[in-house]
């Protein structure tokens, strides 16, 4: 079937696209960047002939077929070009995660062998210096932006332009070998590596081949009708396999725009003057977007907030209807369309999604709230379920069938089978070729038919063929009295609230579920202004009594709504803390994508977790915490153990009537 | 004497060249009170200059002294090789000499862009009747100086708050403006006045690499008073201690640290 599918025509690598879009898009604008305060852009045609410069300076310093070259930085078009320019040379591209550690990135330059690495600025030059002296097999570092570079000894040290530079210069000599490396490439060749976000243990290097990319890219194309003329904004890290789907796969694919901000702070700006077509973002950038807008409107003038909020419950009403196409009355629907004149017009275009076509949201489950905001407004967003290792794509939500709780429907070209313990397994043209160095794992993950386990637990609702994810399949445990236990459901319920930005539950094996929360800062340090109530500083806010209180009227709040679940009634929180640090990734607590790494947390704050169970009112303990200069110091704090109410779930009323 | 000036490379590579400015047995007397006593001392092409003392100890007013606000009673000023001539601070600011201030002194009802933009004033050659008609000349010069204001916000990385009236900044981010603005007019001399007051550890960080940025990939030279021994100690290469309008120690951090009378002026000493 599609998994061994053809090429179209003769475009089985992603130069060979470039190719196509420099000569049937070659006027349309194909990058972006905004430098200097101005939306620089560049034409398909002017990109290719820069990625060509760029790949030649690369053979002039040495590229070999098969080596891993690294890409360090934010999204920039130049990093976007280094990629493309290193499949050109038969070099394999490892996009890594800019925020990460030296020592995190010791880890994966080593284990991939990296023989150049394309850095952004000072800052990833220096960690890639700092660790090279463990690492000799690095060769090359190159750098794109020239701040602070002055007194670097440049023996192994390049500015990606002048190798731009060389490469134009030199074109003559090696134009025959890169035209030869060009061809050798196949459906097969190896496309891109990147690295899973490890939630449990080291991070794996994922191969992906071509087929697996331009594949995938093909079908979720067509699946949402992308066209040349859509723009995306690359916010998202690009070591993530979604940013390298939608702005390396799709974008090469359908030949649309891809657009790059300033910096990661001017994000929210550059969104709204792009007003992307197509857009991503995982819950939680929708979630602080939100928060923003109503924080903002909290301050708002009481015509205006009266406004809002009545065109608002209007919106709520028939605003979802409306976008799937649902009968909705004809009075609604002009008073709808009064409501786009004067309220949500105005929020999209601030909010930059007056365009938005298609949008999604993935990697963990969106509060309903949030997602119906979104939806009443008329902004087509949608879930979708992936993971890397498919090349994103396992289910994902059509358009005119979307709701909060499902992910969607199979992906065109992927299988899906629900193994009997619940677990998720799929198949598909995107199915990543193997762990780099890595059989066992490989092994372990992928069966020799193809099918790979998810790790995640779920079901297809029988009505409507959508899946449903419950949870990892690892987490959901039993309780000690036998009753399942799935954190996650609980969790979600929790982060729901905009108080609270992270929540983890434990309750494995014993006879009651327990959490800790982390409180978010913008919401309740507004909260805390509007109240003056003064603190100075995180932990402080963490533990305010009122604060607590606050949190434990959620949690009591989520006990009722997981009392209503038969299946997962036992799950209620009986006793909860507030923590006195946000978790972290540089901590370890999380990964670099934001997910909780559970077994990490149990064991670094066990003394928390045994106040939680033997009924201590308080606990004292102290933190080690990692700055981002990677320095270490501790923190200290005495924390409040505050017990919630429990509701007794319906059938076990029944049985005891 | 001249050999003095003879250039050098410190140990982070960076060139030191020779005199750009140098003050000579300069005293300020504001009626009966001698803010300034019979001071000199001199500024090297490059380098980092650091002003320090007491509270009250006259930093200021020296640094007010180079700037042109204050003509010293007695002594010379010797800037870029001749004594400089009695003059107005604007001229002075004309002659490549920026400056930022203790107390921040920004448009609070204009945007940061515009902050920026009115340090690029010394630079507007085109005449009122130009800027009226606005084609040719002026629009010219509108888009390179906004060419080299970008370049600074890029440099100092406040993208994100270039359309922010001041008024809404926080007092570190104000600071870093204030600094955008003093560079705008691209100075060969740059005075900061207690560029670190009021600043958490963080902020002083971010602030130094500014610092020693500017320094350098512009190559400005920088005189600065600070009241973080710490930093100022780490930052400068030569370092003037000034007490009770007296100059009581000059040198390297090292030197100045050893130096006695600094021990005395920073810990106190009875007065018999």
């Amino acid at each position: 079937m599609t998994a061994n599918a053809t090429p179209t025509g003769d475009l089985c690598s992603m130069p060979a696209l470039l190719r196509r879009n420099a000569r049937e898009f070659a006027g349309r604008p194909a990058y972006r960047e905004k430098e200097y305060g101005i939306w620089q852009s560049w034409t398909w045609a002017e990109a290719a002939q820069e990625i060509e410069w760029l790949a030649l300076g690369f053979l002039a310093l040495g590229m070999e077929r098969g080596d891993h070259v690294a890409v360090i930085g934010r999204n920039r078009p130049d990093h976007y070009w280094a990629m493309v320019a290193a499949q050109m040379c038969g070099a394999v591209p490892v996009p890594l995660y800019a925020d990460a550690v030296a020592e995190e990135m010791a880890y994966v330059l080593g284990h991939c062998g990296a023989r150049f690495v394309v850095c952004g600025d000072q800052e990833q030059v220096d960690k890639v210096i700092d660790i090279q002296d463990e690492l000799h097999q690095i060769d090359h570092v190159l750098y794109h932006d020239k701040r602070g570079m002055r007194k670097y000894d440049h023996e192994h040290l390049n500015w990606l332009h002048d190798i731009r530079d060389e490469g134009k210069a030199a074109h003559f000599r090696h134009e025959h070998e890169l035209a030869k490396r060009e061809a050798e490439l196949t459906y097969d060749s190896t496309c891109v590596m990147l690295y899973t976000s490890g939630t449990t243990g080291k991070p794996k290097g994922v191969v992906l081949s071509n087929r697996n990319i331009i594949e995938t890219s093909k079908n979720s194309s067509e699946f949402d009708h992308l066209r040349a003329d859509d723009e995306i904004l690359a916010y998202l890290p690009m070591a993530w396999v979604g940013d390298f789907i939608f702005s390396m796969g799709q974008a090469l694919w359908n030949g649309f725009c891809v657009n790059c901000p300033e910096s990661a702070e001017t994000m929210m700006t550059d969104l709204k003057e792009i007003a992307p077509t197509y857009y991503f973002a995982p819950p939680r950038v929708f979630e602080t977007q939100l928060t923003s807008v109503m924080i903002r409107m909290e301050d708002a003038s009481p015509l205006k907030k009266r406004l809002f909020r009545h065109y608002m419950a209007l919106a709520r009403k028939v605003g979802p209807q409306i976008l799937d196409g649902k009968p909705v009355g004809l009075v609604d629907r002009l008073r709808y369309a009064m409501g786009e004149f004067a309220i949500y017009g105005p929020l999209k275009n601030t909010l930059g999604f007056s365009r938005v076509r298609v949008g999604y949201t993935a990697g963990e489950a969106i509060g309903p709230e949030i997602f119906d905001f979104y939806r009443s407004l008329g902004i087509n967003l949608k879930q979708l379920y992936g993971q890397t290792e498919a090349s994103v794509f396992i289910a994902q939500q059509p358009d005119h069938e979307v709701r909060a709780d499902t992910v969607g429907v199979t992906s065109p070209g992927v299988e899906i089978r629900i193994a009997e313990n619940g677990e998720i397994f799929y198949r598909s043209p995107g199915t990543f070729v193997e762990y780099y160095n890595n059989p066992e794992s490989t092994a372990s993950t992928k069966d020799p038919e193809g099918w790979v386990a998810t790790g995640d637990a779920g079901f297809f609702e029988e009505e409507t063929g959508h899946l449903r994810i419950i949870d990892r399949a690892k987490d959901v445990g039993k309780m000690a009295d036998g009753h399942m236990f799935a954190p996650k459901y609980v969790e979600n319920k929790l982060k729901f609230y905009p108080d609270v930005l992270e929540a983890v539950v434990f309750g494995n094996g014993r006879e009651m579920c327990t959490a800790f929360i982390n409180i978010d800062l913008t919401a309740v340090g507004n909260w805390a202004e509007r109240n003056n109530i003064a603190y100075a500083s995180y932990q402080e806010l963490a533990g305010h009594p009122q604060v607590l209180e606050t949190i434990r009227s959620h949690v009591e709040e989520v006990n009722r709504s997981v009392a209503q679940d038969d299946m997962l009634s036992a799950c209620q929180i009986h006793r909860f803390l507030v923590l006195h640090k946000e978790l972290d990734a540089d901590d370890g607590e999380m990964t670099r994508t934001r997910k909780v790494r559970r077994a990490k947390i149990e064991e670094k704050f066990h003394d928390l977790i045994a106040g939680l169970y033997d009924g201590s009112e308080s606990v004292y303990t102290e933190t080690e915490v990692t700055y981002e200069d990677g320095r270490k110091g501790s923190i200290s704090a005495t924390l409040q153990l505050v017990d919630a109410a429990t509701v007794t779930p319906r059938h076990h009323k029944v049985a005891a009537e | 004497m001249k050999d003095l000036y003879e250039p050098y490379v410190t140990d982070d590579g960076r060139t030191i060249g020779g005199c750009l400015m140098e003050m000579k047995n300069i005293t300020l007397k504001f009626g009966g009170v001698v803010a300034i006593k019979d001071i000199s001392f001199d500024i090297r092409e490059g380098e980092i200059r650091a002003i320090i003392g007491p509270n009250g100890a006259g930093k200021s007013s020296m640094l007010n002294v180079i700037s042109g606000f204050y003509t010293p009673s007695e002594g010379e000023v010797w800037y870029k090789g001749s004594v400089r001539p009695m003059m107005k601070p604007y001229e002075v600011a004309r002659q490549g000499v920026g400056r930022t201030f203790q107390n921040i002194a920004l448009f609070e009802g204009m945007s940061v862009l515009d902050n920026v933009m009115t340090g690029r004033l010394t630079h507007m050659k085109a005449s009122l009747w130009e800027q009226a008609i606005w084609w040719g000349k002026a629009e010219r010069e509108e888009v390179h100086n906004r060419e080299q204001v970008e370049k600074i916000i890029d440099f100092l990385e406040i993208q994100a708050i270039r359309k922010t009236p001041v008024g809404r900044l926080p007092y570190g981010l104000k600071k870093r403006v204030e600094l955008a603005r003093a560079l705008a007019a691209e100075p060969s001399l740059l005075l900061l006045d207690e560029p670190m007051a009021g600043m958490n550890v963080e902020e002083k960080e971010d602030m130094s690499r500014f610092i020693l940025d500017v320094n350098d990939e512009f190559g400005t030279t920088i005189a600065l008073i600070e009241h973080d021994m710490g930093v100022v100690m780490d930052l400068s290469d030569r370092v003037v201690v000034m007490d009770y309008g007296k100059k009581i120690g000059d040198g390297t951090p090292d030197e100045v640290r050893g130096n006695q009378d600094v021990i005395d002026a920073y810990l106190g000493v009875p007065h018999a």
